[in-house]
């Protein structure tokens, strides 16, 4: 019996040793060079010299970097709040259509759920454009005396990010209210809650997990959607991501890489608040 | 369950309206005539950008075949690696202790699909470049294949854990080896799991633009690398055309995907009666 138990661990630690060595090896060690590279200072012309130093993280504090920094953190935050105020009443009346309608509308939403960010996005851009059909309608609508300036603004930004991001949240949020037992609404309405009472006390509450997996899963790519700003916005609105491109563009790559540790905790940050308030770990149900 | 309200029936369509509106407009310009270097006035109806797709200088055909040759390679490492993984991870004899390196790893392994594409592809550059790794087929591969490991990995994790740990012990003791029982018992019951995985890899990795955009040298680059470098200038109808065709293709396989699980779910309904649970 021993022995047959020694030769099953030996025999599962083999199934897992592909796995454990490419994890080590693209996800640890890959992740630890750039934080070993982040300490590093840039060379003369291209590459890095072997000086360890901390001032790429002393740039990170400098008035420049941190007003890209704030204004990233600025406009993920509210992202996510546009998302959930449009995106959890959406998931929400989802779930209490009927099943024919609820069937056709999940197929809408899962739609553009699998179609690349990048497809969708530049529908917005061709939207937009000073000659595009949006102004060409509000012109000969008599709306506007002269085209809008709609494409490459902060709003035009906003649009995208909500627009990319907002099926995370839809989606999350219809699941946990699907789930739902709605008897323990209807209890608190015969117990006398209006309905936003009940709905505040009873529905927020129980469908949380869902409300907060959507935060999450909108938050953290909100901060490194970095062509968006190429597609939608002007060099003006810079975000963390697209400066973390522009820093590679230019081969500064320890800024870039101290920049990406940074993201890196504020990621770390995000989840660990998750899971503290009690959130799955597990976020990949799609 | 209550009648719907015409507010709620209005928000929901209002906001799909909204989320097909860009959608529509890319189909609609896919059939534009207008042949100027930026073509926003609509003169006219033509297919011409369709024909044109795949043939000629600028034409989409080797970025798709990158973009299936690399997708193809990074789903079967990907498939076999953590598939594997989540068995491996899944046998544990019974009252030994939970170590703490298998934790540490199980989140390692996740961790890809969990922080912004931007980091790692930033990582995967720098590690390419500093062991001069010059093929982009093989950076490619290496770098889709790390993220479609948890893809696989947490499918046929989830589908293992609801599976009772009798059926393997029973065929342990009735003389198999373990390798046996893993090939005979274990696979075939996760085979759904495994294959609903490949498809999510499969999609991930044909979708992916950020990662593959840092990892990706010199060339024209894979299907979504040479979409926006398309559109980053300007419009292109080619470019209308090629998502049309891409909306279109997943439309149909959500739809199918969906046609069918119902399909299954009402099979099982009526197997169920019929047994008389």
């Amino acid at each position: 019996m021993e022995d047959q138990q020694r030769r099953d661990l030996r025999f599962a630690r083999l199934l897992k040793l592909p796995m454990y060595l490419w994890t080590i090896v693209f996800v640890f060690v890959a992740l630890l060079y750039v934080i070993g590279l982040s300490f590093l200072s840039r060379g003369e012309v291209v590459g890095v010299t072997g000086e360890v130093t901390l001032s790429n993280y002393a740039r990170l504090a400098s008035p420049d970097y941190l007003k890209v920094l704030l204004q990233s953190l600025k406009l993920a935050a509210l992202t996510t709040l546009i998302c959930i105020v449009v995106g959890y009443p959406f998931g929400y009346l989802m779930a209490r259509l009927n099943p024919m309608a609820r069937s056709v509308v999940m197929l809408l939403i899962i739609v553009p759920f699998w179609t690349n960010a990048l497809i969708r996005i530049y529908g917005w851009r061709i939207l937009f454009l000073a000659n595009g059909p949006l102004n060409t309608l509000l012109l000969s609508l008599g709306l506007i005396k002269e085209p809008l300036k709609l494409l490459y603004t902060d709003g035009a930004v906003l649009l995208g990010m909500v627009y990319a991001l907002i099926p995370f949240m839809i989606l999350p949020t219809f699941t946990t209210v699907d789930k739902l037992d709605f008897s323990v609404v209807e209890a608190a309405r015969d117990l006398g809650a209006s309905p936003l009472y009940a709905f505040f006390t009873v529905t927020v509450p129980l469908t949380l997990a869902g409300l907060m997996a959507g935060c999450v899963l909108v938050f953290i790519p909100s901060m490194g959607l970095f062509f968006l700003n190429d597609l939608l916005g002007g060099s003006k609105s810079v975000l963390a991501g697209g400066l973390i491109q522009q820093l590679i563009n230019s081969r500064d790559l320890p800024m870039a890489a101290a920049l990406s540790v940074l993201l890196l905790a504020v990621t770390g940050a995000v989840i660990a608040v998750y899971r503290k308030l009690g959130g799955s770990g597990d976020m990949s149900m799609f | 369950m209550k009648k719907h309200s015409v507010g709620s029936l209005l928000f929901i369509s209002l906001v799909l309206v909204i989320m097909y509106l860009p959608i529509i407009v890319v189909v609609v310009y896919s059939f534009n005539a207008n042949t100027a270097r930026i073509p926003i006035a609509f003169t006219g109806w033509t297919t011409a950008w369709y024909g044109k797709l795949f043939t000629g200088r600028n034409g989409f055909g080797g970025a798709l075949m990158l973009s299936l040759r690399v997708a193809l390679w990074s789903v079967g490492i990907s498939c076999a690696i953590g598939t594997l993984g989540a068995v491996g991870m899944a046998q544990r004899v019974v009252g030994q202790k939970y170590g703490w390196f298998d934790p540490i790893m199980e989140s390692l392994v996740s961790l890809p699909i969990m922080i912004p594409e931007i980091i790692l592809g930033l990582a995967f550059m720098v590690i390419f470049n500093a062991l001069g790794l010059r093929s982009n087929d093989m950076r490619l591969v290496l770098a889709h294949t790390t993220f479609c490991i948890p893809y696989v990995f947490l499918n046929v994790k989830s589908r293992l854990v609801g599976m009772d740990p009798a059926l393997f012990d029973a065929a342990r003791d009735l003389g198999a080896s373990p390798a046996r029982v893993v090939r005979d018992i274990t696979l075939p019951l996760c085979r759904p799991a495994i294959v609903s995985g490949a498809f999510l890899a499969l999609a991930m990795s044909l979708d992916d633009f950020v990662i593959s955009f840092f990892v990706y040298g010199a060339g024209e680059g894979t299907l979504p690398i040479k979409i926006y470098s398309s559109v980053k200038v300007g419009v292109s109808p080619q470019v209308n055309a090629l998502c049309t065709l891409m909306m279109g293709a997943v439309f149909i396989a959500v739809a199918l995907s969906r046609y069918i699980t119902s399909v299954r779910a009402a099979r099982k309904k009526r197997l169920q009666t019929r047994v008389g649970g």
